[in-house]
């Protein structure tokens, strides 16, 4: 029978343990140069009505770190994600993104703060009956809003480079002018990529990038993925239920079950049978 | 072996839905009687419909009455055309305020959706009294009753079509820092053109059936000329009228899926 993850994380790694809450930290938690921290949650809550989907969620992320979440169905991994971005509220708690309170900020800060990060969704999430380009310019909307953003036929000149260079990136640019509709699962998501890269954001958000595409397809989309975030330097966060994408690429793991955080831990000092504990 | 039984034909209903069901024949039986249905009337009416057909049969096809009412089937197509156009750009702007979620609070979503709901009430043939009051007789008229029941039929439904589309592109763009406008126009509108097209072409005809009997008020068009027929019993000219009609209405209907066929399949 397989042990619980808390129980499995206190019996084998009890390293920075905290036994009242079940949490291990064996994330470096000081050095000599402090890291910046990107993301910061203190005691995050979250419930739709009467239903408690986690509370008491804390953990920092700093500069450049590359976290996976992970977690069963419904353990609230992609609403974490959204509560972090903003997106919907928090219920209590609190959260800081790139040095900025994300969580009680007026609509406008919220939109600049979000203007310097990404998000690379489980459906791909571009807009099917429009151009790949305008697709990608579209991704520069939260940092040039207006009119001149809304088609890459309106885009200014440097706009349109950025995001051809976007496309490059991903290896796509050839398929600039082809409808969004009409590229394959693989091919759509690089875009989705290529959209979240071009305002070249702090931080990357990837919710299950890999869910909707086949096995072949989601191993070169998170090559591809983690080789750009690299090149760019940025904080990666991701969700997965694939347990060797988050030991493979991230190099820190944040479990949620039962409502909580209850793995917090470097991905070198994890197996996939301490992950799979989440899941049961 | 045993077979479970099949259960019965039929339910018993239970007392309550038995009442519903008298309730509600009832309630068709005191309908008809208010309409004045009458078996004996039905019964007559052939005869008397073989005798305006005898009448009206064959239609008036002198030239000089084709022309004349050709122009004025002309005339019925640019009130329908020019109303319909102008009533679904307005709708755009009128459906992003009732539409829920997008840029509006639900106050406004509620006070725009309720006005629409009143406008929708209200027959176009009562928008072409109020406006033949309001600028006179004439096609100007028919063309604003065209116009405000294009509105109140393309507003509700440009509305339902933007809060009906998938809400993915519009998050990663707000995910990106978008305004709320900007979410609007490169997300929600692009995702529901395809169901704007076909609400807007089904508008166009709805336009064209109601501008030929706009005229019936004075506001244009050639339903005048149905009305002067029936009320000259010039029956010849009135028949000329209503098959001129219906192959313009049938005729717009074909164009219209036609080109809802080709703009929703190859729009970029």
């Amino acid at each position: 029978m397989r042990s619980s993850v808390t129980d499995l994380d206190l019996k084998q790694r009890p390293l920075n343990g905290d036994a009242r809450t079940g949490v291990v930290h064996t994330a470096p938690v000081s050095s000599v140069d402090v890291p910046v921290v990107d993301i910061e949650a203190h005691s995050v809550a979250k419930s739709f009505g009467d239903n408690r989907i986690f509370s008491d969620v804390s953990f920092r992320l700093e500069r450049g770190a590359s976290v996976a979440l992970v977690g069963a169905n419904g353990a609230g991994k992609s609403t974490l994600l959204r509560c972090i971005m903003g997106l919907i509220p928090v219920s209590s708690g609190s959260v800081r993104l790139l040095g900025q309170d994300a969580t009680g900020a007026r609509a406008s800060d919220l939109r600049r703060l979000r203007a310097r990060v990404g998000l690379v969704s489980q459906k791909h999430n571009l807009v099917p009956r429009l151009s790949v380009l305008s697709n990608v310019i579209h991704g520069l909307l939260g940092q040039e809003p207006g009119l001149r953003h809304w088609s890459q036929t309106l885009a200014p000149a440097p706009s349109r480079e950025a995001a051809m260079a976007a496309l490059e990136s991903v290896g796509l640019a050839e398929f600039a002018a082809r409808r969004a509709d009409r590229l394959s699962g693989g091919q759509s998501q690089r875009v989705a990529i290529a959209r979240a890269l071009v305002s070249q954001p702090k931080v990357l958000f990837a919710d299950e990038p890999t869910a909707s595409l086949d096995p072949a397809a989601g191993e070169d989309v998170m090559e591809l993925f983690f080789q750009l975030a690299r090149e760019h330097g940025v904080t990666v966060v991701f969700t997965s239920h694939n347990i060797e994408h988050a030991l493979h690429y991230g190099d820190r793991i944040l479990g949620l079950a039962e409502g909580a955080l209850k793995l917090d831990a470097m991905a070198a000092a994890l197996t996939t049978s301490d992950l799979r504990g989440l899941y049961d | 072996m045993s077979h479970r039984g099949a259960p019965s034909r039929f339910e018993r209903p239970s007392a309550v839905a038995f009442l519903g069901y008298a309730f509600g024949i009832a309630l068709i039986f005191w309908c008809l009687s208010g309409a004045g249905f009458s078996l004996e009337k039905v019964m007559t009416a052939p005869p008397r419909f073989a005798d305006f057909a005898d009448r009206a049969f064959p239609p008036n096809l002198d030239p000089k009455v084709l022309t004349r009412l050709g122009w004025k089937m002309v005339e019925t197509l640019q009130i329908a055309v020019a109303g319909a156009v102008i009533g679904v750009i307005l709708s755009l702007p009128v459906a992003l305020l009732a539409a829920r979620g997008l840029i509006a609070g639900p106050w406004v979503n509620q006070i725009t959706r309720v006005t629409l709901g009143f406008i929708r009430a209200v027959p176009d043939i009562a928008w072409a009294l109020v406006f033949v009051v309001a600028v006179g007789l004439g096609p100007f008229a028919g063309m604003l009753a065209i116009v405000i029941d294009t509105i109140g039929f393309c507003g509700r439904f440009f509305a339902d079509d933007m809060e009906g589309t998938d809400k993915g592109p519009a998050e990663s763009l707000t995910a990106t820092g978008a305004r709320k406008i900007d979410v609007v126009a490169c997300a929600t509108i692009p995702a529901a053109m395809p169901a704007f097209v076909s609400t807007a072409l089904y508008a166009l005809e709805k336009a064209v059936r109601s501008s030929t009997i706009l005229g019936l008020v004075g506001a244009g068009g050639i339903g005048i000329e149905l009305k002067v027929g029936f009320d000259l019993f010039d029956y010849p000219t009135a028949m000329t009228v209503i098959l001129m009609i219906a192959v313009v209405v049938i005729g717009i209907e074909q164009l219209s899926g036609y080109a809802r066929k080709q703009i929703i399949g190859e729009q970029r």
